[in-house]
């Protein structure tokens, strides 16, 4: 029977996803060249989040797109076809800071396969990456910019994160096998 | 979600859910084909073989934009240039063809059931891109993403597809893939090339064209194929004008929202009015350029299937 530990609930979400906002401001300087791009499928909604959080603080719209990795990432021909989720990107990246934003930072390399996904569509200024949950064991020199919460896991353990509309049940789940 | 095939052969066995993962991976790579950039890596590394055996343009073309859009390297190997006019035979060939490290064999065959056996054969991917007048699975698959972008969705639709069935893949292909998406088909033309045994596959067959096509959603044309013998067939292609045509007075019966689909090559003055062809109810040209999607989809999906797959008929 696996065990579950609930390691974030709504409001400590609420309170990280307002952290990460403040320090978005604080790192770039002028929020009109900041774009938000969730990763399918986890990142999307967290990005929205952060969109809207950002949005009040700059009293203007921030552009969030969600952008899907799956063909281009590297284990295609090792295991079963993955489902593709839709990437959409309906604002040019070219000279912007592109915020990518994903619910769990664990091997990096969705963010490998993200980066240069992002790439096809044009040219960013810079890359930054924001995480709700960095739980380690990268396989590759990726570090997030911005982390709701560290978490030390072992590699069998499960991170679920579960965020609903209108955000009441929210919460981060760590599953012990 | 649902796929683990290493080959796609046919769509007969097929299920629903099957053909509906096609369809939805299809829609994230039809997208890749819109962008400035519209190449994705996923297929990056792999040699696709596209093995030609009958002539083909169109459906030639399609997989190679679609290989290369995935990265993947494709030769092409066709009929004219084949050593199978020398004597050599199609199991020889395609055990040189794996020789080379080939990952995906596309192949167009005169003979029903070639697909299954080249995948009995060898370890590659094996892709059917017609066999005989047996099927055509990724003409049926970019129809059907055709119908579904325009309509929202195929249970429900009623889908004549009016001409030359008796021996066309295409007409097979898709009315398994309607029919188990929910759709109801209706096969109209001249009765000696639309047999009532076709009401075996669950549809409906007609031999009055207004009647076939009255309550049409989607009208499905196919060209009367003068290659394979048609002199016995029926009178003249005249007559088949004038009976089985689609010209605006027939047309103006139909659905206003009907749509017209024609697999191509189109005959113009033929089996459709010219006008018609090149009208906003015609899907013609959007089916090529879905076309590519759907075999970006299929290779990228079988790329992944490792599963045992049962190869049966053929």
């Amino acid at each position: 029977m696996p065990e579950s530990t609930i390691i974030l609930n709504n409001v400590g979400i609420e309170r990280a996803l307002a952290r990460i906002a403040h320090e978005i401001v604080e790192r770039n300087e002028v929020s009109a060249d900041i774009v938000l791009v969730g990763i399918q499928r986890g990142g999307v909604s967290v990005a929205e989040r952060l969109a809207k959080n950002l949005s009040q603080i700059w009293n203007a719209p921030v552009p969030c797109g969600s952008l899907d990795v799956n063909m281009h990432r590297d284990d295609l021909g090792h295991r079963a076809a993955p489902t593709v989720h839709p990437t959409l990107i309906p604002f040019d990246v070219t000279g912007k800071t592109v915020v990518l934003v994903d619910d769990v930072l664990f091997s990096g390399r969705t963010i490998r396969a993200a980066m240069d996904a992002l790439t096809d569509f044009g040219r960013p200024k810079r890359i930054q990456l924001a995480v709700l949950v960095d739980r380690g064991h990268r396989e590759l020199p990726i570090k997030a910019d911005y982390v709701g919460k560290n978490q030390p896991t072992s590699a069998k353990e499960k991170i679920h994160v579960r965020l609903t509309v209108p955000g009441a049940q929210d919460e981060v789940v760590l599953e012990r096998p | 979600m649902s796929w683990n095939r290493k080959h796609l052969l046919d769509i007969e066995s097929l299920s629903a859910d099957e053909i509906t993962t096609v369809l939805d991976t299809a829609k994230a790579f039809k997208a890749v084909g819109e962008r400035a950039i519209k190449k994705v890596p996923a297929l990056r590394g792999k040699t696709v073989v596209n093995l030609f055996i009958e002539p083909s343009t169109r459906t030639r073309i399609s997989f190679e934009l679609a290989a290369q859009r995935l990265s993947a390297d494709i030769v092409n190997f066709t009929a004219d240039a084949s050593s199978l006019k020398k004597g050599e035979t199609l199991k020889d060939t395609a055990r040189n063809l794996e020789a080379l490290n080939a990952d995906f064999i596309v192949i167009r065959h005169s003979a029903a059931g070639a697909a299954h056996f080249l995948a009995r054969t060898l370890n590659t991917h094996v892709i059917n891109a017609g066999d005989g007048s047996h099927e055509h699975p990724t003409q049926a698959l970019l129809d059907a993403f055709t119908i579904r972008e325009r309509k929202g969705t195929i249970a429900g639709l009623n889908v004549t597809i009016l001409g030359d069935i008796l021996f066309s893949r295409v007409a097979r292909s898709n009315i398994w893939a309607l029919t188990k998406l929910g759709a109801k088909v209706t096969l109209c033309g001249p009765s000696t090339l639309v047999p009532r045994t076709f009401e075996a596959m669950g549809c409906r067959v007609t031999h009055d064209v207004e009647e076939a096509i009255r309550d049409a959603d989607i009208i499905h044309l196919l060209r009367i194929q003068h290659e394979r013998q048609r002199k016995t067939m029926f009178p003249s292609i005249g007559e088949y004008t004038t009976l089985f045509g689609l010209n605006k007075a027939r047309l103006a019966k139909t659905k206003p929202d009907s749509l017209i689909m024609h697999p191509g090559p189109v005959n113009r003055g033929v089996e459709i009015d010219s006008e018609i062809a090149d009208s906003v109810r015609s899907l013609i040209l959007e089916q090529v350029t879905n076309g590519i999607a759907v075999r970006m989809a299929v290779m990228f999906l079988v790329n992944g299937g490792k599963g045992p797959q049962e190869i049966t008929g053929g």
